[in-house]
């Protein structure tokens, strides 16, 4: 299996903005319609943001995964930062400690068919998020 | 590291403003946006406001929230924005993540939007 795989590291906005792009253009060749290209990049940017802002750097990895036949992406936002101390708070829609709307996390959870998130205080923060073509 | 010179231009036509995103929007960048569009309303006296973003492939929250911003400042300085092209595959992920674009109106092509623009205009001055 052939897969593509494909590390954005993040380090400045301009790395958000490639990250979003390699996304869709990885998402297509995997064989996503269009719609599913874009829920695919607009959760790579949340991610990459998130990494960017509370982490100040990353790395992003967006690859092909086979399941059972099934074909998809995952997309992995891995950062040495802060990690999170309340995971449930942290995915709860409207709670933010940057400033933002707190909109980011469960949006995506909902753009992608699995998410996980592995996340230690003090450690960093592992986002994995797939979704089947 | 790309420089800062890029700007993204706005035009004035009539009493209107016109602004087309060609690149790729990164925050400052979209910030930047922003920033001209609000003392070019300033400047002008415009009374409406084009968006038009035809080439966008991908929305994210953040530029998402600078576009509402946008319209909302544009509107308490009395004009009306319509934006102008977005991608129904946008559309359709912005609703699913739970972003809204409120407080513009939005419009299919750019022919369309300057209609509309010119309508709601109207009604602003009765
Ligand atoms: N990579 C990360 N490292 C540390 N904390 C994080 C990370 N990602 C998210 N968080 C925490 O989870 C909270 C929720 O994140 P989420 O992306 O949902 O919202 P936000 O970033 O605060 O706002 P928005 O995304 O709407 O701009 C953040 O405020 C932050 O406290
Ligand atoms: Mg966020």
């Amino acid at each position: 299996m052939g897969g593509i795989e494909e590390t954005v590291p993040i380090n400045d906005e301009y790395d958000i903005v490639t990250a979003r792009s390699q996304g869709k253009s990885t998402a297509a060749s995997i064989g996503f319609g269009l719609v599913d290209q874009t829920r695919i990049s607009t959760a790579i940017s949340e991610l990459a943001r998130n990494i960017l802002r509370y982490a100040d750097s990353g790395v992003v990895y967006i690859r092909e995964v086979a399941s059972e036949g099934a074909t998809g992406v995952e997309i992995v936002a891995e950062d040495h930062g802060p990690g999170i101390a309340d995971l449930e708070l942290a995915m709860t829609n409207g709670h933010t400690t940057g400033g933002g709307l707190g909109a980011g996390l469960p949006g995506t959870k909902r753009l992608m068919d699995e998410f996980e998130i592995d996340t230690e205080v003090g450690r960093g923060t592992i986002v994995t998020a797939r979704k089947w073509v | 590291m790309q420089e800062t010179y890029e700007k993204i231009p706005v035009l004035k036509i009539g009493d209107f403003l016109i602004t087309s995103i060609q690149v790729a929007l990164h925050d400052r960048l979209a910030l930047s946006l922003q920033d001209d569009i609000l003392n070019k309303i300033q400047e002008t006296n415009a009374k409406g406001l084009i968006i038009d973003v035809t080439t966008i492939d991908v929305l994210d929250s953040f530029i998402t929230r600078v576009l509402v911003e946008i319209a909302k400042m544009a509107n308490i300085m009395g004009v009306k924005t319509v934006l102008v092209g977005l991608q129904p595959a946008i559309a359709i992920t912005l609703v699913e993540f739970g972003m809204e674009l409120t407080g513009m109106h939005t419009s299919l092509n750019l022919e369309k939007g300057l209609e509309m623009l010119k309508e709601l205009v109207k009604e602003n001055e009765v």
